[in-house]
């Protein structure tokens, strides 16, 4: 330990050196203090301050700085803009973290092909905007499209309001040039659909930065809607609320979005925003239609019944822009407005058959007001708070805590992965669009066994096979690249599967 | 990266013990070959059909003890597409893989076994109103169209079977059982093995289940449809449709080697909703709504099993372009060219497959040429012995090398499906 401890530091200081040579001084960061600014992503309580941060300005710039570190064997890690809320873009301590920010620009919109070229570091709301004055828009909008980068995006496969009629970001991205672990700058797809050979950027595409960094990406644009219209719909708790989305859904009727806030999540967005929502609710829905506009006058009125039949007590439909904006500003800023009714949270990310609603709302419910949570004894008391994007049963409950009182956080987690166990034994996942990163990887195991980690893994050694492209994150062991089971190699092939075990 | 060993296998002694083996493994649902058990022309020596996910791996155990070279069989109505494997001695039949294990209606999502014909899918999703949102042109197993990836009218609006996939268990050359995805829509936990597997031509694994997102059957649909007399027109009429906000499902065009032109859009919704926006449709065409019928060419390839099928994929705003190029590089060839497209970028064409060779291989290489200036590929899927041995099917595959280390991981002694995939693979 003790060579290793003193020779990284040298290795680490030619390699700043050989870094500020290729990129320049001021795109080559390792001032203590400047670090720090990137020692955790959205997920605050993770903090590593990484050796060396570097901002390259070009693709030829970023395989530069992966070819520095194949060389030296120094671990490397992509960060977008930041907001991760598994880790993924947390730094290691000894390598470098590679920030695309410096990587801003819109490369080309071309409306009539339906395709936006960007560099990584692109705003996600940026391409809406650059397509906007041709009337398209780029469809995936997580609740932070103001500030994450289509990068981030891109490994995350990123979800968001719209994504129950639209797709996540792998229906939409369509190609993207790469660098590669090996620093081999790669293309794969393009414009054009259906490039030939393995669907290696469908792989990519959700792959957290474990298989390479992107810098250019090509993006589908959509032709805006010609209608949209929004609706909220007060119920006296989320029994009724689920029983709507369910009608909705069995009536053939695929909303654009169907968002569901449970009384103390409404409780939190007013104290934040003072959304107004409708006095009393147990919980809101907000349910948005949109495309051609005879199609959307004609399913917004079965919505609303389907409402009113599941006995929602208030029904507001937004007259225009202004007040559609103000149904969504209390389910956007749901995350942060929960810091107004407490003094720690956790955001949670589970994803359960659409179906298993209220069942496991129920089970949320008693496992803060007393069932045993994973680990903890006794009543629990810890509150949850839960939002949801509730068409395609993606859970965020909000699990609330105070740091300063002993005990608490160490609940919260407890209940937090409880809650995890839930959506695995409801057939479901342990996250719908903030990544396994470096918060869930623990959890892998839990939803697959070890062979289906395994096989994923030889993914990673395809293309990463000294392990230094983001380690640490999604799989809670590394494989040792080269391992394969099966070959003929003294083991008996009828033991392979006993043999992967062993991995 | 290393080329694949060839290790000529099985033994005419050694047949009997291989056959008792996989008997053990798989409920004595084994036989040797007969006639027609082949691939590309190849004759196999064995078919195995598991039962199960469980019987599969021990197929596939037995297969590895024996270095047996296996390839995957459905219905075999794609069987000749891709290269010519290298060999093969075993086909495991996926038929007995067969039957829909679960229908979660409220869920829209189906779990059914690869071998399961997608005709039954979409019968048994249909009783509640349901459907996969795929149009298969060729009468697939499930297995059988998530190896080999084709596509109809409406990947316009739903995309290809990747799109729809949401999870998948498969075997892989070792006999190991793996699963990806699972059975909710929204999950990115853990890379996306479906989409690995999506157009694998079967050399990664052997998929046994299936996992797809369904959506609800649309109430009502209309076809528009137009002939176009200029080619020169095709490439406004997709763009004036496309810029529309009427959302169409698909929008097809037929251009047959004898015959009229057409371009066809399919809209689907609610009934009101369907008629107003066929007849925004037909102003845009500049003809009127009709009956409402799909054209006879609606959904079928343009190719038999005796042509020559080629695909070619291109930005959409050169979908016009690729077919005139397409038809034009033909007719100096003298060769005939049926050809059809989707606005979504992709024509698939055919020329017979007694053409001269010499002409058919120019064509191709022609065709690549030309789309090089834009994005794209040229793909030929199938072309009759004779003529594809002087035939470069895939062209250039970036990436290649990464696809080439990914087989190996997973393949290392390229056993599955061996040579039938891209750059030898
Ligand atoms: C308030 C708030 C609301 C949110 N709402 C949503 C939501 O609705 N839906 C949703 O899906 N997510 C949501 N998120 C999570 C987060 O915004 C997304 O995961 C986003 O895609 C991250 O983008 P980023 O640029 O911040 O990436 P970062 O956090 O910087 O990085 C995320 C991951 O991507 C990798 N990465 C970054 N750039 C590249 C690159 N160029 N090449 C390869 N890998 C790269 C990193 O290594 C890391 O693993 C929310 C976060 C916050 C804070």
């Amino acid at each position: 330990m003790a060579t290793t401890a003193q020779r990284r530091p040298r290795d680490l200081d030619r390699l700043a050196a050989r870094l500020r040579t290729v990129l320049g001084e001021g795109a080559v960061i390792t001032d203590r203090n400047r670090l720090r600014t990137y020692e955790c992503d959205g997920l605050a309580h993770y903090k590593v301050t990484p050796a060396i941060v570097v901002l390259p300005h070009t693709t030829a710039e970023v395989a530069a700085v992966v070819r520095a570190c194949v060389d030296e064997r120094v671990p490397y890690v992509a960060r977008g803009s930041g907001t991760g809320l598994s880790g993924g873009a947390l730094p290691s301590a000894e390598g470098v973290l590679v920030v695309t920010s410096q990587m801003r620009d819109i490369l080309e919109t071309d409306a009539p092909g339906e395709r936006a070229v960007v560099q990584p570091g692109v705003i996600n709301l940026h391409v809406s905007k650059a397509a906007a004055p041709e009337g398209y828009y780029y469809a995936p909008d997580p609740s932070s499209q103001q500030i994450c980068s289509i990068g981030g995006n891109l490994a995350e496969n990123s979800g968001g309001a719209h994504c129950l009629k639209y797709g996540f970001t792998t229906n939409h991205v369509t190609g993207v040039e790469l660098v590669a672990p090996d620093g081999e700058i790669v293309r794969l797809g393009g414009k054009a659909p259906d490039p030939p050979g393995y669907d290696l950027l469908g792989a990519f595409v959700g792959s957290e930065g474990t298989l390479g960094i992107a810098t250019e990406v090509t993006v589908r644009l959509l032709r805006a809607p010609e209608a949209v219209r929004t609706l909220l719909a007060a119920f006296p708790s989320t029994d009724e609320a689920g029983g709507a989305v369910s009608a909705i859904i069995a009536a053939g009727v695929l909303p654009a979005a169907v968002e569901m806030m449970d009384a103390l999540a409404i409780e939190a967005a007013e104290a934040a925003v003072h959304c107004d929502y409708p006095q009393g609710a147990g919980a809101v829905l907000i349910v948005e239609l949109d495309g051609p506009a005879p199609e959307v006058e004609a399913q917004f009125g079965e919505v609303q019944r389907h409402c009113r039949d599941n006995k929602a007590f208030e029904i507001r439909i937004a007259a225009d822009d202004i007040e559609r904006a103000l149904f969504w500003k209390g389910r956007k800023s749901a995350f942060a407005a929960v810091g107004r009714i407490s003094p720690d949270y956790i955001v949670q990310d589970g994803v359960i058959p659409r179906t298993a609603l209220p069942a496991v709302l129920r089970r949320i419910a008693a496992l803060s007001d007393g069932e045993q949570g994973q680990g903890t004894e006794g009543p629990s008391g810890v509150r949850v708070a839960n939002v949801f994007h509730a068409g395609d049963g993606n859970l965020h409950p909000l699990v609330l805590f105070d740091e300063s009182v002993p005990g608490e956080a160490e609940k919260a987690e407890a209940i937090s992965g409880a809650i995890l166990d839930l959506c695995i034994e409801y057939g479901g996942s342990i996250t719908g669009e903030h990544g396994v990163g470096a918060d869930k990887a623990k959890y892998m195991p839990r939803m697959f066994t070890d062979d289906d980690l395994d096989t994923m893994q030889m993914l990673r050694c395809a293309f990463d096979p000294l392990g230094l492209a983001n380690p640490g994150k999604i799989f809670p062991t590394p494989r040792l690249c080269g391992e394969v089971p099966g070959r003929h190699k003294g083991v008996h092939p009828l033991a392979a599967s006993g043999v992967a075990e062993v991995f | 990266m290393s080329s694949p060993p060839t290790d000529p296998a099985l033994q005419a002694s050694e047949i009997s013990d291989v056959l008792a083996e996989l008997a053990k493994a798989c409920d004595d649902q084994v036989r040797r070959a007969e006639d027609g058990d082949e691939v590309g022309g190849l004759p196999a020596r064995l078919v195995a059909a598991p039962g199960s996910t469980r019987e599969a791996a021990d197929v596939l155990r037995v297969a590895a003890d024996h270095r047996l070279r296996v390839v995957a069989r459905g219905h075999g109505t794609k069987l000749h597409w891709g290269a010519t494997p290298s060999g093969v001695e075993l086909i495991v039949d996926t038929t007995r893989l067969s039957g829909v294990v679960e229908h979660a209606a409220g869920d829209l999502v189906a779990v059914v076994g690869a071998g399961t014909a997608l005709a039954t899918l979409q019968e048994v999703v249909g009783g509640a109103g349901q459907e996969l949102a795929f149009d298969d042109p060729l009468g697939s197993t499930v297995g059988g169209a998530i190896a080999t990836s084709p596509s109809g009218p409406r990947r316009l609006l739903r995309g290809t079977l990747r799109d729809l996939l949401i999870g998948v268990t498969f075997v892989r050359s070792d006999g190991v059982v793996a699963k990806a995805g699972g059975k909710v829509v929204k999950n990115v936990a853990g890379y996306d093995f479906g989409k690995l597997l999506t157009g694998s031509y079967g050399t990664l694994g052997l998929i046994t289940e299936a996992i797809f997102r369904l959506h609800p059957r649309p109430v009502r649909s209309h076809h528009v449809t137009r002939t176009i007399s200029d080619a020169a027109d095709i490439g406004p009429a997709l763009r004036a449709v496309l810029a529309s906000q009427t959302v169409p499902s698909a929008v097809d065009v037929d251009w047959p080697a004898e015959g009229p032109r057409q371009v066809s859009v399919l809209l689907e919704g609610t009934e009101d909703g369907v008629e107003q926006r066929a007849d925004a449709v037909a102003r845009l065409l500049d003809t009127d709504v009709g009956d409402g019928a799909a054209p006879p060419w609606w959904g079928h390839y343009p190719f038999g099993p005796d042509d020559v099928a080629i695909k070619l994929t291109c930005p959409l705003t050169e979908v016009g372009t690729t077919m005139r190029r397409a038809h034009a590089r033909a007719a100096e060839h003298g060769l005939s060219l049926a050809s059809r497209a989707s606005a979504a970028g992709v024509v698939h064409a055919a020329t017979p497959g007694d053409g001269p060779p010499e002409a058919v291989a120019s064509l191709v290489h022609e065709l690549r040429a030309g789309i090089a200036a834009y994005d794209g590929s040229v793909l030929v899927l199938a072309a009759p012995q004779p003529l594809r041995e002087g035939l470069d099917l895939w062209g250039p595959v970036p990436g290649l090398a990464l696809m080439r280390r990914l087989k190996h991981e997973l393949d290392p002694v390229h056993r599955l499906s061996p040579g039938r995939f891209v750059g030898g693979i």
